[in-house]
């Protein structure tokens, strides 16, 4: 192979991963999550919109284990592309763009997610066990 | 014979007109970027109001819902979100299919497809809340 005398990108399969990078695809790959979530959201409000029937079939659905999964994936996905999200948000000012921030945001970005996904759940199953 | 764009002299004749042509808008430029980051600012307190909600509502019954849905604040709210979500879906899922769909064709196709398929499904958000709202 020729040699080449200029630095080169190293290539994603033999390049170790880092918080930054990670973090990166993972807010692509929630978001993509989350687009396919809205049919899901959609769904739910058209069932509303059609009678009780459709309704009740619709939060049996959501009610499922399948649903309960794909909530649970839905509301981290939710979370953890906010957290990524604000933490852009904050870039764009031209804000906290050194290494070191760009870790200390990180690693808050993904606590808060996590956070905020359990006091939802948690939220969710002491209303759910009081109805 | 020289082409235009390699001779100098001929180069120097061009009006700046000219060479802005054809490379793409020098106003719409940044319209993509701008736009997800409206709507991501949107969307913050939008989307913490709708988890607040769905986790506030769960185990309700249809009456509820539909009285919860229909009543003008979280009708607005969820409009806005419906209508800030699917823009900034759009916008988003564009850059996917742009970075790695290769193939002009199906590049073009996917990105017909993916913003046919957020409009209908933005209006079918709308219509769905305004029914419930109108008492349809």
């Amino acid at each position: 192979m020729a040699q080449v005398d200029r630095p080169l990108s190293p290539h994603i399969q033999v390049y170790r991963p880092q918080l930054t990078t990670v973090l990166s695809i993972s807010n692509r790959a929630t978001g993509i999550g989350l687009s396919i979530g809205t049919i899901l959201l959609v769904y739910w409000l058209v069932a509303a919109a059609t009678g009780p029937d459709a309704f009740e079939r619709a939060q049996s659905f959501i009610g499922s284990w399948l649903g309960i999964l794909l909530l649970l994936g839905w509301s981290f996905s939710l979370f953890w592309h906010l957290a990524m999200g604000i933490r852009h948000l904050a870039w764009d000012t031209g804000w906290g763009l050194d290494i070191e921030t760009t870790y200390t945001t990180g690693w808050i970005a993904v606590g808060g997610a996590v956070v905020l996904t359990v006091i939802a759940w948690i939220a969710g199953f002491i209303i759910w066990a009081h109805t | 014979m020289a082409s235009s764009s390699t001779n100098p002299a001929a180069a120097r004749m061009r009006s700046p007109l000219g060479r802005a042509l054809g490379l793409g808008s020098a106003k719409e430029g940044v319209e993509h970027w701008w736009m997800q980051r409206i709507t991501s600012i949107a969307l913050v307190p939008l989307s913490l109001w709708f988890v607040a909600s769905v986790v506030a509502l769960l185990g309700a019954d249809y009456e509820t819902f539909v009285a919860w849905i229909g009543s003008p604040v979280p009708a607005i709210l969820m409009i806005l979100l419906i209508i800030a979500a699917f823009y900034h879906s759009a916008l988003g899922v564009r850059v996917v299919i742009e970075d790695y769909v290769h193939g002009e064709g199906w590049k073009t196709a996917a990105l017909i497809v993916q913003n046919l398929i957020h409009f209908a499904l933005g209006v079918a958000g709308v219509f769905a809340v305004m029914r419930v709202a109108f008492g349809g």
